[in-house]
């Protein structure tokens, strides 16, 4: 996941490693935090929507939602990672190559809009264990079906990661791209928040997911606001996946990795709560760069045990709203 | 009780005879495949004690088979022991000492967030042995000889030992594992279970003692995923981190999933298919993922109980009279 924050928190020796690791650290961790955000998109609107609405039900289909199909979009990536690749080759004029990176997303958005309605809506009635079950056959299908496009081999779209050069920050240069994601990531989260908490469809969503029967009854489409939920869902987590991919390459797998990141974030921030997803995006951000650069042997392990600790004191996550 | 059991060993007997002597009809590879999904039903028999008869959905047991298969490793590596009934005993240590830890923590809680703790748990494991390379040997993983079975020293022919001799005695510790399962499951404990299964307020009120009923189905089923791993490892004859991984979990609740797991032999039948099935996909298409996973979503839309679901719906169309 985080191969380029690795290079980089290793690139600077001693002492100047030790004097600007703080400020690099925040830094990164901004920049992880800030793609970890695409998962708070997710699980964000997703975990907004059918959870709670489903009652009994919800917990399931949101951790489902928000993890395994999520993840599967989110390597929607890739679908942007070949245009922009073969335009590096090909000489494409260079903004081209920054248009194309909501490419993904509403890609990803499309393949969430028709899943949605085929494959998950039949599961909503049905035991936990189906839902889980139906949607890691579509990990593994789409895993494959990205395999069986674009090969096994990593696509790069450094191109744009080159173009937009670096920028100093005082004694350091620091890529400008990464300045860009961070922009991006803010600027997602506030606009999702917006979004849910600031629009008629959000007011529509939001009493969805608190009183489905309700909702249905006041004339609200209530599948509809499912499916466009789901794939506003799948959108962001695109976007998510589009925008890490200049900064390292697209690679078969990094939709897995994606997965039990926000798996951690999801769990530690709390099943249901915008601002959770935000608060575990951070923590897991934090972790992960501190840990990369203190503790590289466990620093898997820790954020496991920090999920795994916070599912114990606090089953509903530490913005949760106290359903088990 | 009786006619039960009259009815089981009409198919059982058979069925038995058939395991034993397959070796000498079929081709080794066949039998190595047999094996791995023998191995597997094991660990999807244990699985089973949590999903099919206490209600829990594991996404976790990978933790327990890759406790059992790197106990075998770790043992081979620094003990130098190469007895597998020594490591049979030190995967079934391990393993429950693992699910006794997992289990106190992850039998708090139930459906999803159940899930999702055994998830995690069983992640930490795969991360310490994703990263202590020098103990593990990282995605590398650790090379595990053949074993002595019985002090009776493997031989040369890695083959022949394995098709013949390693495979009547993981036959011998399965069907003694499935009888050790089927008596569990008929106790009163089994029935204590499937109580709370059912319904966990009204077997709370009969004074079933909920959370540690479920711990020690907790640390059976581990055991059952430790031992499979432990008779894995020398067939296998390499640990790596893919058995500790979640996917891994993932293919053990596919397993039980595709035999069903509302019966009893449900996940051995979907443990042998889905090795089959595996087996065969890998070698037909690099895209056996795909195939693999348009079953998964096909039987789960069309089979939700398996094949032994389908078996019954066929068996009491045939047995209803015309």
């Amino acid at each position: 996941m985080d191969m380029d924050a690795k290079a980089e928190s290793r690139g600077p020796n001693g002492a100047i490693f030790v004097a600007t690791i703080a400020v690099l650290g925040a830094l990164l961790q901004a920049f992880a935090v800030s793609r970890i955000v695409k998962y708070l998109g997710m699980n964000g609107v997703i975990l907004a929507l059918p959870l709670v609405a489903l009652g009994g039900y919800g917990p399931a289909i949101q951790s489902l939602l928000d993890t395994l199909p999520m993840n599967a979009l989110r390597r929607q990536p890739m679908l942007l990672a070949r245009p922009d690749a073969r335009m590096a080759d090909g000489g494409a004029p260079d903004a081209v190559l920054f248009l194309l990176l909501p490419v993904g997303a509403i890609a990803a958005a499309a393949v969430g809009a028709v899943l949605e309605p085929t494959l998950l809506r039949p599961f909503y009635k049905r035991p936990e264990e189906y839902q889980l079950l139906v949607t890691f056959g579509l990990l593994m299908i789409i895993e494959d079906c990205l395999h069986l496009i674009w090969g096994p081999n990593p696509l790069s779209a450094g191109k744009v990661y080159q173009l937009a050069g670096s920028v100093t920050i005082g004694t350091f240069r620091y890529p400008a791209y990464n300045l860009a994601v961070i922009a991006i990531g803010i600027l997602s989260a506030v606009a999702l928040w917006a979004f849910i908490y600031r629009t008629r469809f959000g007011v529509i969503l939001r009493a969805t997911s608190q009183d489905r029967r309700m909702a249905e009854a006041l004339g609200i489409d209530v599948r509809r606001v499912y499916m466009m939920a789901f794939a506003l869902g799948c959108f962001v987590a695109g976007l998510g996946g589009a925008i890490v991919v200049p900064g390292q390459s697209a690679v078969l797998g990094m939709g897995v990795d994606a997965l039990i990141l926000a798996f951690v974030v999801v769990v530690i921030g709390g099943l249901g709560s915008l601002e959770g997803a935000f608060a575990g995006a951070l923590i897991v951000g934090f972790v992960r760069e501190a840990g990369v650069a203190l503790f590289p042997e466990v620093e898997l392990a820790v954020l496991y045990l920090i999920a795994a600790i916070v599912l114990l004191v606090r089953p509903a996550g530490l913005f949760g709203r106290g359903e088990r | 009780m009786a006619a039960p059991a009259l009815k089981i060993l009409a198919w059982a007997v058979p069925l038995g005879l058939a395991l034993l002597i397959a070796p000498h009809v079929v081709g080794p590879f066949q039998t190595l495949t047999l094996l791995y999904g023998l191995i597997f039903g094991i660990a999807v028999l244990g699985f089973n004690l949590l999903l099919g008869y206490t209600g829990l959905l594991s996404f976790g047991h990978s933790a327990y088979f890759g406790a059992g298969a790197y106990t075998v490793a770790l043992m081979v590596k620094y003990f130098k022991i190469a007895s597998m009934e020594l490591f049979l005993a030190g995967s079934v240590l391990m393993s429950a000492v693992i699910a006794i830890v997992f289990g106190f923590v992850c039998v708090r809680y139930t459906r999803i967030f159940f899930g999702i703790l055994t998830l995690a748990l069983s992640q930490v494991l795969w991360s310490l042995a994703f990263k202590f390379f020098w103990v593990t040997g990282g995605t590398d993983g650790l090379r595990i000889p053949t074993p002595s079975l019985l002090g009776m020293s493997p031989g040369t022919d890695k083959m022949e030992f394995l098709a013949f001799r390693y495979y009547y005695y993981v036959l011998a510790v399965f069907v003694l594992c499935a009888i050790v399962m089927w008596v569990i499951v008929h106790s009163p404990f089994g029935k204590a279970l499937q109580a709370i299964r059912d319904n966990e307020t009204r077997a709370e009120f009969v004074g079933i003692r909920i959370r540690r009923y479920r711990l020690i189905a907790f640390v059976i089923s581990g055991v059952f995923a430790g031992l499979a791993g432990a008779l894995w490892a020398p067939l296998n004859g390499l640990a790596t981190p893919d058995v500790l991984v979640w996917t891994f979990s993932g293919e053990i609740v596919f397993m039980a999933v595709l035999g069903g797991f509302h019966n009893f032999i449900g996940p051995i039948v979907g443990a042998v298919a889905f090795t089959y099935l595996k087996t065969y996909a890998v070698g037909l298409t690099v895209y056996w993922q795909l195939a693999l996973g348009t079953v998964l979503v096909v039987l789960v839309l069309a089979l939700p109980k398996g094949i032994m679901g389908l078996a019954e719906i066929v068996a009491a169309r045939l047995r209803r009279p015309r």
